[in-house]
């Protein structure tokens, strides 16, 4: 017997060849980063302002030239002044930050892998939170003095807040399945935590570090602006009575030094803490 | 019978009388079930009719469910979900690795890869693998377990077709090799039919249907002897099949 095989397959006929010019898809990311990018923006507002005070277009009284605010910086640099009042500005926001950062941690931590600590802290801190720490200054003078401790207190409170807010909310957004994989690989508890609850955490952990690095910096400034006798805050408001527009623009500039060279850091840690995440930053 | 032969015949698996309910909502009717060691069963059901329900008992991991029965499951037990299920945070051999010490476990982890046919990749990040890939990472953490029950909830449900056909016959051979009971539930007959050994019909909370399906491997999807069990099974499922 023979089997006769019909082929009722006929073939398309052959596609003209496509002769559009091929398109490419518009691509959405943002690209590849620039060089230097996070300096241009600073680097062109410098050069508007040394060009405008060159041109004679700023009253030097209110903003004076770049070079001014320069050769003041080194001024106070060199008889020591500014050096003393940096490293005590230093001290209280590293403090206050790394007391913050700490109780930051271990309270979302706590409250967030057992369910007592939840229901003893996170009432708890969404309560402080909805007052704002500024305005928990005078009593805070009150209970602690004017001193040193008040005000590594409110930093820390400032630090704090944002920490234990994001990490706790990405502890309680840890994908449910992960948690039964956990279980399905027999993972102990401290395992557990070490495979899957950090891991998964350190995201929203890195985005409240960074609110409470800006926090401590921001509860710096007005700390030392009301009530301090040392620190760049109290050199700056000394030079409002004198009215040295240049002392003030140096205190600024070291605050904005302190900001970007911090977030800077802290950006730089996320990226390699955080290389398996691929997102529209990367 | 002498308590070593009873050793010897003793199932992987006895669920007896195994009910489970969702706010007063039977799932699981009293299912009775005995899987002998390093069979390969294969459970079908329509969606909803409890299949996961029953895999999740058995790999106790229904924590919060209220339910009655006795159910005896193997010590090393593991479970290959739908989706891989791969810590995106890890790179492929840790994720093998997950839960496993010991000296000689890298090794081991190694091995396994290897085994699926991702050698090298031990490097790669979850999000760097295919998703077929992935399912084969996830097959080599199940495996590397050497576990003596394994469970799958639909493990290729989420693969392409052609990708389906290749995972088939490297969960077939990787089951010849190390002989591990395996449960597979999949809502797709043929599925079924060319991979297990016996094909159980979940319904209306019980066993409806068990079948054994005795012809060689490896199965052909073709192979007409097999359209007698579709049929069967199908019936079960109370589908039709249209005849032209
Ligand atoms: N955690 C749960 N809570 C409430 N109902 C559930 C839960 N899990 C499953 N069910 C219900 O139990 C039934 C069986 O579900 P499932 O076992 O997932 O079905 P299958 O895997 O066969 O599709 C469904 O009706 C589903 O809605
Ligand atoms: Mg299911």
């Amino acid at each position: 017997m023979t089997a006769v095989t019909t082929s009722t397959v006929t073939a398309a006929p052959a596609a003209a060849p496509d002769e559009r010019p091929r398109t490419r898809r518009r691509a959405l990311a943002p690209g590849r980063r620039l060089p230097a990018a996070r300096l241009a923006g600073p680097l062109l507002v410098l050069a508007l302002w040394a060009a405008a005070s060159a041109a004679g277009r700023l009253d030097p009284a209110a903003i004076p030239a770049p070079w001014t605010v320069l050769r003041t910086g080194v001024h106070l640099w060199t008889d020591g002044t500014l050096a003393g009042d940096i490293a005590t500005s230093l001290q209280r926001a590293g403090y206050g930050f790394a007391i913050g950062l700490t109780a930051g941690v271990v309270l979302a931590l706590a409250s967030g892998l057992s369910r007592t600590g939840e229901a003893l802290i996170d009432g708890t801190v969404q309560l402080n939170r909805a007052i704002p720490t500024l305005g928990l200054i005078p009593l805070f003078i009150l209970w602690l003095g004017i001193g040193e401790t008040f005000k590594i207190a409110i930093i820390a409170i400032v630090v704090y807040i944002p920490i234990y807010l994001n990490t706790h909310a990405a502890l309680a957004g840890i994908d449910h399945r992960f948690v039964e994989l956990a279980e399905v690989q027999g993972l102990s508890r401290a395992r557990f935590v070490r495979e899957v609850v950090v891991p998964g955490a350190l995201p929203g952990f890195f985005v409240g570090l960074r609110l409470g690095v800006t926090g401590s910096w921001l509860g710096l400034v007005v700390l030392e602006q009301i009530n301090a006798t040392s620190g760049l805050g109290y050199l700056m408001f000394q030079a409002t009575n004198y009215g040295q527009s240049d002392v003030i623009l140096v205190g600024l500039v070291v605050y904005g030094i302190f900001g970007l060279v911090s977030d800077s850091v802290v950006r730089l840690v996320e990226r390699r803490v955080l290389s398996w995440r691929r997102t529209l930053s990367s | 019978m002498a308590p070593h032969t009873e050793q010897l015949t003793r199932p992987a698996v006895r669920l007896q009388g195994l009910t489970r309910s969702f706010d007063g909502r039977t799932v699981l009717d009293g299912v009775d079930l005995e899987i002998p060691a390093g069979q390969f069963v294969a459970l079908l059901g329509h969606s909803g009719s409890g299949k996961s329900t029953l895999l999740r008992a058995v790999a106790g991991l229904d924590h919060e469910v209220t339910g009655s029965g006795l159910l005896t499951a193997p010590e090393r037990v593991s479970v290959v979900f739908q989706d891989s299920r791969l810590l995106p945070w890890r790179r492929i051999l840790p994720n093998v690795l997950l839960g496993l010490d010991g000296r000689g476990a890298e090794e081991r982890g190694r091995a396994a890869l290897a085994e699926v046919g991702l050698a090298g990749r031990e490097r790669a990040w979850p999000s760097e693998l295919s998703g077929g890939e992935a399912q084969r990472a996830a097959l080599a953490r199940s495996l590397v377990r050497e576990p003596e029950l394994l469970l799958a909830d639909e493990p290729f449900g989420a693969l392409d077709a052609l990708t389906r056909i290749r995972m088939h016959a490297l969960l077939r051979e990787l089951w010849k090799r190390h002989r591990p009971s395996v449960l597979l539930v999949t809502h797709d007959v043929d599925e079924a039919i060319v991979l297990a050994d016996r094909v159980l019909v979940l319904d209306h909370g019980r066993i409806g249907l068990d079948l054994t399906v005795d012809r060689p491997h490896p199965r052909s999807y073709r192979d007409p002897l097999l359209s007698e069990y579709r049929t069967e099974l199908l019936g079960a499922l109370g589908v039709v099949e249209d005849t032209d």
